[in-house]
């Protein structure tokens, strides 16, 4: 299916749900309300015809001259039908939820594809992405009393953490770029 | 014959009544698997709550080695960047150079020449090949069988001699490049490539013979950790991981990238009717068809290797317009097939050198979440067979 499709058959069941489609450019996607995502997630997975059952990555990105936070799923289809046919075909697509930046919160989708729960655990240690109704929402890559989101455009480095030296006032005050 | 010795030893009976009273009693225990530990390839813990030998739950804790590396990426120029994905997946840095360098092309709109794939194709199969040699030689140690080891370990030795030959580095080679590669083949590399597969195929039934058919080998894998295709989709498992549940999926084949559509080879898979050589007591999913896919897929590696050495075109192994490359207004996610599974870089341009933002994709750092979810009332010894088959690089995982 090409992305026109998958974008049309999206509007067809959920209208005004989609923000907005951005079908151009190097990575299709369409923008969804966060309060229907897990509804949309759900049609997603289980629809005959979309079908995608494989959520490929969860990324997260700082749009701060906006003031918001994005998180962008991933997904592809995996035909099962006949697993020891030789695959060549699939179809891919994308999903956007924009959400504000003092305010981030999104509802989770690990309940759809399990995969989600590690990849929105990472979104939110190093995003700062709120994800509601997560079965285990905690840091998954830095300590759990680390202090910021390191991904976010406007974090500050550390000086020191437990004694150990971190980022120096010369670094901090000139950036290599 | 039972009534005998009943009557004749009457006092060593157990008094069952008393067991029951809280002589002997049960207590859930809290083990640590980890961080430093030989079987969890790295430095990986995993909390396992126990209940005598039996393990009810086990929570892998991950993070130890986090650098950050896509804060770095979002700070550096896509080429700058390439010498930290080699210390991502540090067994297979070629295909993480490859994935980083597939990624910002699709974005730029860069044409690697054909050459310059070739090449790829080359470094990344080999690199593939020695990614499974320590993969199926650790995987030996962890069961208690010390040989295989060094058996591996003597040929991944001399795929790192042909890439010093290359690039002068042995493990982290910065190789392949935004465009293509760094620069063409030196010399007699191409017979001393050739050299190599000749003596490599006749080994890989030597592995067979020593580890993949050995009784105690089997015993430890067969039937244990075994994960179903519904579960391998719905967490994310891709690479070895998937196709050792039963399905036909690799991404050369599904989303050709550097000419893979080129070649002639196979994917094997695991399958319910029968795999080739397939010993009684496996089952499909489990942590011996993980293991044995890897052995198969070097024998197919060898094979594109073959090919692309024989079709090696002529030209340029670099795109012209790299230098001073400026990413557009805009974003990509392209993955490749790493040896561990699919290897995935989301990669926005804001118009200036530097990328907004970099994402990686890291296949073992999806594997490893369906720890939890497979490792539910196996025993202790098991834990050791089933981290070794989903086969993580903890630089990966971590980032």
């Amino acid at each position: 299916m090409t992305p026109e499709e998958i974008c049309k058959r999206l509007q067809e069941k959920f209208g005004e749900t989609v923000v907005e489609a951005a079908l151009e450019g190097g990575h299709p996607h369409v923008r969804i309300a966060p309060r229907y995502w897990p509804e949309v997630a759900v049609f997603l997975r289980d629809d005959s015809r979309l079908a995608f059952n494989f959520l490929r990555s969860v990324s997260s990105l700082d749009l701060i001259a906006e003031n918001q936070l994005a998180c962008i799923y991933d997904m592809n289809h995996i035909p099962t039908d006949d697993p020891t046919e030789l695959i060549t075909q699939t179809h891919e697509f994308s999903v956007r939820i924009v959400v504000d930046r003092d305010d981030p919160v999104i509802p989770s989708v690990a309940h759809v594809w399990p995969t989600a729960n590690w990849h929105e655990r990472e979104a939110y240690d190093l995003m700062g992405i709120r994800f509601e109704d997560h079965p285990d929402l905690r840091r998954i890559l830095c300590p759990e009393d680390w202090v910021g989101h390191a991904l976010r455009k406007d974090y500050e480095f550390p000086l020191e953490y437990h004694g150990i030296p971190g980022t120096t006032e010369y670094e901090m005050t000139n950036p290599r770029h | 014959m039972a009534d005998t010795v009943l009557e004749s030893a009457p006092d060593v009976l157990i008094d069952y009544d008393r067991s029951e009273q809280g002589d002997l009693q049960t207590e859930e225990m809290l083990v640590n698997m980890g961080p430093q530990h030989p079987a969890t390839h790295g430095v990986l813990r995993v909390v396992l709550r126990t209940d005598g030998e039996i393990v009810l739950e086990a929570i892998p804790h991950v993070g130890y080695l986090h650098r950050c590396a896509e804060k770095i990426g979002e700070n550096l120029r896509p080429a700058q960047f390439i010498p930290y994905t080699d210390r991502m997946d540090y067994l297979s840095s070629m295909n993480n150079n490859q994935g980083y360098a597939v990624a910002v092309e699709k974005l730029c709109g860069i044409e690697v020449p054909p050459r310059g794939q070739a090449i790829r194709v080359i470094c990344a199969e080999l690199n593939r090949i020695a990614s499974h040699l320590v993969t199926v030689g650790c995987y030996g140690l962890d069961m208690g069988a010390f040989t295989p080891f060094t058996w591996c370990f003597r040929e991944r030795e001399m795929i790192l001699d042909l890439f010093e030959a290359v690039c002068g580095a042995r493990l982290t080679y910065s190789y392949i490049t935004i465009g293509g590669v760094r620069g063409d083949l030196p010399e007699g590399w191409i017979a001393r490539c050739r050299e190599f597969l000749d003596f490599l195929e006749p080994k890989i039934t030597d592995y067979n013979d020593l580890l993949s058919y050995n009784h105690i080998f089997l015993k430890r894998t067969c039937n244990v950790g075994v994960i179903s295709l519904e579960d391998a989709i719905a967490y994310g498992l891709t690479g070895p991981c998937l196709r050792g549940s039963g399905i036909r999926w690799d991404l050369r084949k599904v989303r050709p990238y550097d000419g893979y559509e080129k070649y002639d080879f196979d994917i094997p898979i695991a399958v319910p009717g029968g795999m080739e050589g397939r010993p009684k007591g496996v089952v499909v999913g489990d942590n011996w068809c993980r293991y044995f896919l890897r052995i198969l897929e070097m024998s197919q590696s060898v094979r594109i290797i073959r090919q692309a050495l024989d079709q090696l075109p002529d030209g340029e192994v670099l795109a012209k317009k790299v230098k001073n490359l400026k990413l557009p207004d805009d974003e990509a996610y392209a993955e490749v097939e790493n040896p561990r599974g699919q290897l995935g870089f989301y990669v926005r341009g804001d118009g200036s050198a530097i990328p907004y933002r970099v994402k990686a994709r890291g296949p073992s750092f999806n594997n490893l979440s369906i720890l939890t979810h497979i490792c539910r009332d196996i025993l202790i010894a098991d834990m050791p067979a089933i981290i070794a088959s989903i086969d993580i690089v903890l630089g990966e995982v971590d980032r």
